[in-house]
Parts: structure tokens; sequence; C-alpha cells
């Protein structure tokens, strides 16, 4: 976690930490999601994955050198702040997100990609309704999270409603997903799975378990991921054994009759980033 | 590694699904909505042996920041006017449909760029113009003067498709691995 430079107000202290979140999360992955592309690059059979991998690290290497973000489809924001209890929640907080926003947007540069849903008028600064996407939880730092989104690896993503008695096949709709998906978002790819919790709840904790650490998994996890890597999708879609890098899980309970579970699917560039928010 | 420079004529008929290639020349990019438009105005550059990028990249003050490749399966019921048209090849990732796999054969292929490389993209791109600046920075259609893109030919001019053999052997897996047996429950 880095701490970013004081600033005169809380507002302005938080569009300070969200701009330089967003420009480290853009242009440098992180360590975890490196190990793991490296692991996999050292690990891979097939020849032509094995040039996809080595062109991936690549342009981790390029962008870091040339200070230019990693993909060009630098994402939407999903904010993820922690909030002290002495801290009240207050639409400064907000603005003060969406004022770092604008910044690391024009900054960076990132790519405009917020719009409309019907029309598709882009907005210009990666704002607008409902966007950034800021979701607050209780904690000890005032600190501030980003994820930005990319949209090929989103729009694979999947949600089911299961039936209680198909816990047994969750594993079959998380590689069912990459099966559909193929090489469209991206792979090597990272699966955050929510299971349990309600409709909503369950994405939302698909998305949250891509904020945990992806160089370790335990067996659940582990199972369901070498079970996506022997469809042999590989990266791009163009065969290979790294088709996921990792399956990360979060859980809730869940009312007795259901089973929601949802798989967010994030492609290689699994970019995020913390800081903290001086005060 | 074969090296193509464009425009390019009959020598991508030759290539075959999988090959390794470097593309040297001007591409020119172009997502749902250039498609769109050129659908409706007519295309603004010469598509003789042309080469479409599936790319909407991030421009500074005129310079290629990043660049590159969009999902291409987008564009699959939008690519049939363009090859007819005389392009001789598609830049993108992750395959497109059947029904472009019709459309470019005998006469084009799919050339696939690694996705999410848009650093490495930009380090070998030089931006010379515009078209359709109006449809934002995302969606125009940006001329780009390419050097030695590393790319592998995903659909070749004679129907092989990578994208679909991979897709059928993960299908056989899917119902090998999971119709036959229930995994367990965590």
């Amino acid at each position: 976690m880095m701490a970013n430079p004081a600033d005169s107000t809380l507002s302005g202290s938080l569009a300070d930490a969200t701009e330089m979140a967003l420009t480290e999360a853009s242009i440098r992955l992180p360590p975890d999601v490196l190990a793991v592309l490296t692991r996999a690059a050292a690990a891979e059979r097939d020849e032509i994955a094995r040039s996809e991998l080595a062109t991936i690290l690549e342009n981790i290497a390029l962008a870091e050198e040339r200070q230019v973000p990693i993909c060009q489809d630098t994402g939407v924001p999903v904010v993820y702040i922690t909030l002290p209890p002495d801290i009240p929640l207050t639409p400064e907080l907000f603005d003060g997100v969406r004022e770092g926003v604008r910044r690391a947007t024009a900054a960076v540069p990132l790519r405009p990609n917020v719009v409309d849903p019907i029309t598709r008028r882009n907005t210009g600064d990666n704002t607008g309704v409902g966007m950034p996407a800021v979701h607050v939880t209780p904690g000890e730092r005032l600190a501030v999270t980003v994820l930005p989104k990319g949209a090929g690896s989103e729009n694979a993503s999947r949600i089911g409603m299961l039936l209680p008695s198909q816990a047994g096949d969750i594993p079959k709709f998380v590689a069912e997903t990459m099966l559909i998906a193929g090489g469209r978002p991206c792979p090597p790819v990272i699966l955050g799975v929510g299971i349990g919790g309600t409709f909503d709840a369950v994405a939302a904790l698909a998305k949250e378990a891509l904020l945990l650490p992806v160089d370790t998994m335990d067996d659940y996890e582990q199972a369901i991921c070498d079970a996506v890597n022997a469809l042999g999708i590989g990266p791009m879609g163009l065969g290979g054994d790294t088709t996921a890098l990792a399956v990360k899980v979060k859980r809730a309970d869940c009312h007795t009759a259901s089973l929601p579970v949802a798989v967010n699917v994030q492609c290689w560039a699994c970019r995020r980033a913390t800081v903290e928010v001086r005060r | 590694m074969i090296d193509l420079t464009t425009p390019l004529g009959d020598e991508v008929l030759d290539l075959r699904a999988g090959d390794r290639v470097t593309l040297t020349g001007t591409i020119y990019t172009a997502r749902d909505e250039a498609h769109m438009r050129m659908m409706e105005e007519g295309i603004p550059f010469d598509p003789e042996g042309a080469v479409v990028y599936h790319c909407g990249p991030v421009v500074q003050e005129g310079r290629l920041v990043v660049a590159g490749p969009t999902t291409s399966a987008r564009m699959n019921a939008l690519t049939g006017f363009l090859i007819d048209a005389g392009v001789s090849a598609i830049i993108g990732k992750g395959g497109m449909g059947r029904e472009v796999v019709e459309d470019l054969r005998g006469r084009a292929v799919y050339l696939a760029f690694t996705g999410g490389c848009a650093a490495l993209a930009a380090a070998r791109m030089t931006l010379r113009g515009v078209y359709f600046e109006d449809l934002g920075m995302a969606e125009a259609v940006w001329i780009i003067e390419a050097d030695h893109l590393p790319l592998t030919v995903g659909i070749d001019a004679h129907g092989g498709d990578i994208f679909s053999a991979v897709h059928e052997k993960a299908k056989t897996q899917f119902h090998q691995r999971f119709n036959i047996h229930q995994d367990n429950v965590p």
C-alpha cells in the first residue's frame, strides 16, 4: 500500500489517492499477478501459447518502461473504500473519488469508456450516472482500492441461480462459463467466483474475489482451476495449457431454497492498486 | 516467421491457421461504430489489399499511447462488406464467427494479436491520421503505420480456424469431465 501526499480537505485527499491508485493499477500489475503469469509461461507446453505468454510478459515490461497503460481498455473504474469509524459517509467522499477518476483519465491518460447505456453518448471523463462504481466497507484505515475493469472479460461474466441440490455443479458452471467465452475475455483469465448470498450480492462477491491474492488457491479453487485448464482454450483462445491463472472464491450464506453462483471473468491484466488516504 | 507488407496481395492465400507472421505497413482501426458508419457512408480508405484492425486506441496529442486489439466477435455481422470491397486481412482478438470464416474463404485472413498487449502494439506503431473523429477516441478510424507487428494466423483463407478447432476440443473435454461424473460438494 502506498501513501499519498496530504491534501487540505478529505475530498481532495480522496481525489489524490484515487488518481494515484488508478495510475498505478493501469501501468503496473500487482506482484501476485505477475508471479502467476511468469509461472504459467515457464510451464506452458504449447508452442503458440508459449509465444502468446512471452508477448504478454514483454508487453508488461514495455508498459512499465514507457509508463503507459498495460492495455488500451483501461476499463471502467471500480472503487472500494474502507472507512474508519471516525469518518462519516458523506457525498463529499464520492465527489473526491469522481474527481480522482477525472484527473487520472486526463493525466495517465485513460481511455474514456463510460457511455449512456442506450444513446451510447460518451461522458468523456470516465464518470457518469453510477460511475465510478464505489463500494464502501468499514475498516481501520481510510484507503482506496481500484480495480479498473475491462469489457472483454466483464462481458463474459455469468450469474446462475442454481438449485440447492446442485452444489456439486458449481465447478461445471464455472468451466461452462469459459467454454462459452473461449478466447474473447483475453485468457489466461482469473476467475472470481461468488457462491451464496442473494442475486445481487453474489455478483459483488465474485468481483470482490478478484481482489484476493491469486498466487495461492485452496483445494476447492485449485480443483475448479484444473477443470477450466483441462478445456485447453489457452492464451487468447489459440489453445494451450494456460486458460485460467487462478480461481478465487468468496462465499456468503444464502436462502435454504437457493444457490446463487456468479463468475466474474477477469483477463490476465488483473489490475488493482490500494492507496491509503492521508488525513 | 513470415513477413507481410501492405497492401497485401495473393500471398495471404498461402497462409495457414497457426502460422506466425509479422505485418508492416498501413492499417486502419475500426470497431462497432466505425463499421456501421462505413456501411452507411462508404469506406474512407482504399480497401484493396487493406488491413483492418479491431482496436480502440488511447490517443493523446496526436500520438498513440496504447493500441491493443478489441474483441473481434462483436463485428461478426458487420464484416462481409469489407471483404467484398477487397480488404485482405483483419487483425483482432478472440476469433470470429462461422459467417466470417466463409467470408474470408479464398479472399482474406484473420490475424490474431495478443489481447491486452497495447503497450507493445504502440511501440511498433505510428499514428498517421484519422477518419470519423466525431465517433470518439475508441470508435474513430485511425490510420496507423505498423512496424513488424507480431501476429498469429487465426483463420486462413481455406476455412482453417484455430479458434473453432480449440473450441471443439474444449467442448469434448467439458462433456467428458462433467457429464460422466459429478464433482464433490466443497
